[in-house]
């Protein structure tokens, strides 16, 4: 890997070199290296691009790597990634893609995540996207993740994209069993002329079952984001969703969230807030000697901290 | 020294002028100085007139001898003027040791902040990580509050009414903190206060009504006339 590559690897997972278990680095399309464990194999697909990740039925603390680096302008790639995690697993995997685009090209990644969660196995899924560049080549990435959750599976998701990625279509899906838990936290920041639309859809079809998800967003400059999401609560269960923005400079931020009831003991709940920074939070800020735009600053941290 | 000049301040209401402050004029040297008066009578006003957060309509302010008038609020903030809200603030994300932190002006390590937070009667291991928001109680909120002032340890802290919001119990352990932040802290006390546990360790009180200084004194002087004056209506006076 050369430098380029090595930073998009930290800025996206924390990673300075390659990381310790399992792993499978993609860069420019092609593998860049990949390492199995006794627990965790990682099969190249056939008939599409991309991998399936199979996790062995009670494999715990291990975990999964699979960075996508996009260095050379104009790559444009569709990627298919599925992971089989085993009863009874207890794993963390952590994915993301970052884009250097010192172009004039259009790089494009496009992401489909499926998972696949055995019983009572528990996923901690970790996903940045992430990109920079100095050339007029626009970054575009657009991650669909797709959970299937059985019975009593649980899955915590962390989704990031802070900086540097020009349009995005951000879809999940997700179905789950009885006694299945979704979390899913989002934090996102648009600048510039950005884009971002977050789609969540979620089926709680198993008694017991219950979703939270949670995003977090700031929109700053002339950026536009559009933050979607429907709980359906099919069974005895509990949904909740909630969507905070903080809007500045010419931003536009809609939110159209969704809850349908199917069952009269479905407990659903969403919360939604778009609003600019309270000015009594910047007055305290800089009571204690920030300047109005070092407590910005702190202010934006702080919210998707 | 903290000196305000003939210091006005009028709002419209209704397109009428209403003048909140008028032609205010008195000096702060003492170390703890308390200001009290009926509500609605320009205390806060004149609070946050001299941590920059209102702009007085004619006046002036000076801090140790240097015009402040024209500063915002930062630059007073960093001139050693420093501000405890009646209503602390809510922050999303923000916990209890970046606030620390920030008015400190570096990053505090847990050692630090313990011995801040201890200060006014809080166990570091359970705050530290704390976002200041609606989970926490008005009390711990407004100690928190305090601790920051003392992270800041500037020349002139200001408190506006520090008992607001909170229940009887945590008001008689606050009041402790006060005490004990007398007798160590140095430089200026400014609190706005009904109280008078809090008057009774005041040096000095002011009394502000109508948007005027109704009295001045030393506690000796002001408090025997507080304590003795009814500011009730007459229909209420009448009943009792």
């Amino acid at each position: 890997m050369d430098l380029i590559q090595k930073n998009l690897l930290s800025q996206i997972a924390d990673l300075h070199e390659v990381p310790e278990g399992a792993y499978n680095i993609r860069a420019n399309g092609a593998s860049a290296g990949k390492n199995t464990t006794a627990n965790i194999d990682i099969v190249q697909k056939e008939d599409k691009d991309g991998i399936d990740i199979v996790i062995k039925p009670g494999t715990v603390n291990e975990s999964v790597h699979i960075p996508v680096l996009l260095s050379q302008s104009g790559i444009q790639e569709v990627v298919y990634n599925d992971f089989y995690i085993g009863e009874g697993a207890d794993v963390t995997i952590v994915a993301g893609c970052g884009i250097h685009n010192c172009g004039v090209d259009t790089s494009k990644h496009d992401g489909v995540h499926t998972f696949y969660i055995g019983k009572n196995a528990k996923v901690k899924y970790v996903e940045r996207h992430y990109g920079e560049g100095d050339g007029n080549g626009e970054n575009i990435m657009n991650p669909e993740t797709i959970i299937h959750l059985e019975e009593g599976a649980v899955l915590e998701m962390e989704t990031t994209q802070i900086k540097g990625i020009d349009s995005t279509n951000r879809i999940t899906r997700g179905d789950l069993a009885a006694g299945a838990t979704l979390e899913v936290r989002e934090k996102l920041m648009t600048h510039g002329k950005q884009y971002a639309r977050t789609d969540f859809s979620v089926d709680l079809n198993g008694d017991g079952c219950s979703a939270n998800i949670i995003s977090r967003s700031v929109a700053r400059d002339e950026s536009r984001q559009e933050f979607f999401s429907n709980i359906n609560g099919n069974s005895v269960c509990t949904g909740h969703s909630e969507c905070d923005a903080i809007i500045m400079d010419q931003a536009v931020v809609a939110a159209s969230p969704q809850l349908t009831a199917a069952n009269i003991d479905a407990s659903l709940i969403h919360e939604a807030a778009i609003g600019k920074i309270a000015g009594e939070q910047l007055i305290k800020l800089m009571t204690l000697g920030l300047t109005e735009a070092e407590a910005e600053e702190q202010i934006i941290n702080g919210f998707l901290k | 020294m903290l000196e305000l000049r003939n210091i006005c301040y009028d709002v419209d209401v209704e397109n009428e002028k209403k003048e909140i402050l008028k032609n205010v004029s008195l000096t702060i040297d003492e170390h703890f100085v308390a200001i009290t008066g009926p509500n609605g009578g320009g205390k806060s006003t004149l609070a946050k007139m001299i941590a920059g957060i209102i702009q007085p309509t004619s006046g002036q302010i000076l801090l140790d001898g240097e015009d402040i008038t024209n500063l915002n609020i930062t630059e007073r903030a960093r001139k050693g003027i420093s501000f405890a809200f009646q209503q602390p603030v809510h922050f999303k994300g923000l916990t209890v040791k970046d606030l620390i932190s920030i008015a400190a002006g570096k990053t505090m390590s847990v050692n630090d902040i313990c011995n801040i937070l201890s200060e006014v009667g809080l166990c570091a291991r359970d705050y530290i990580d704390r976002e200041i928001n609606a989970s926490l109680s008005g009390g711990e909120l407004k100690r928190i509050e305090i601790a920051m002032i003392l992270a800041r340890g500037t020349k002139m802290s200001i408190f506006d009414e520090p008992e607001a919001g909170i229940d009887l119990w945590s008001f008689n352990s606050l009041i402790k903190v006060f005490e004990k932040m007398r007798d160590e802290i140095h430089g200026t006390i400014l609190i706005i206060s009904h109280q008078e546990k809090i008057l009774n360790i005041a040096d000095k009180i002011i009394v502000i009504a109508n948007g005027e200084i109704e009295k001045i004194g030393t506690r000796e002087e002001v408090l025997p006339t507080l304590l003795y004056t009814s500011r009730s209506c007459q229909t209420l006076a009448d009943k009792q």
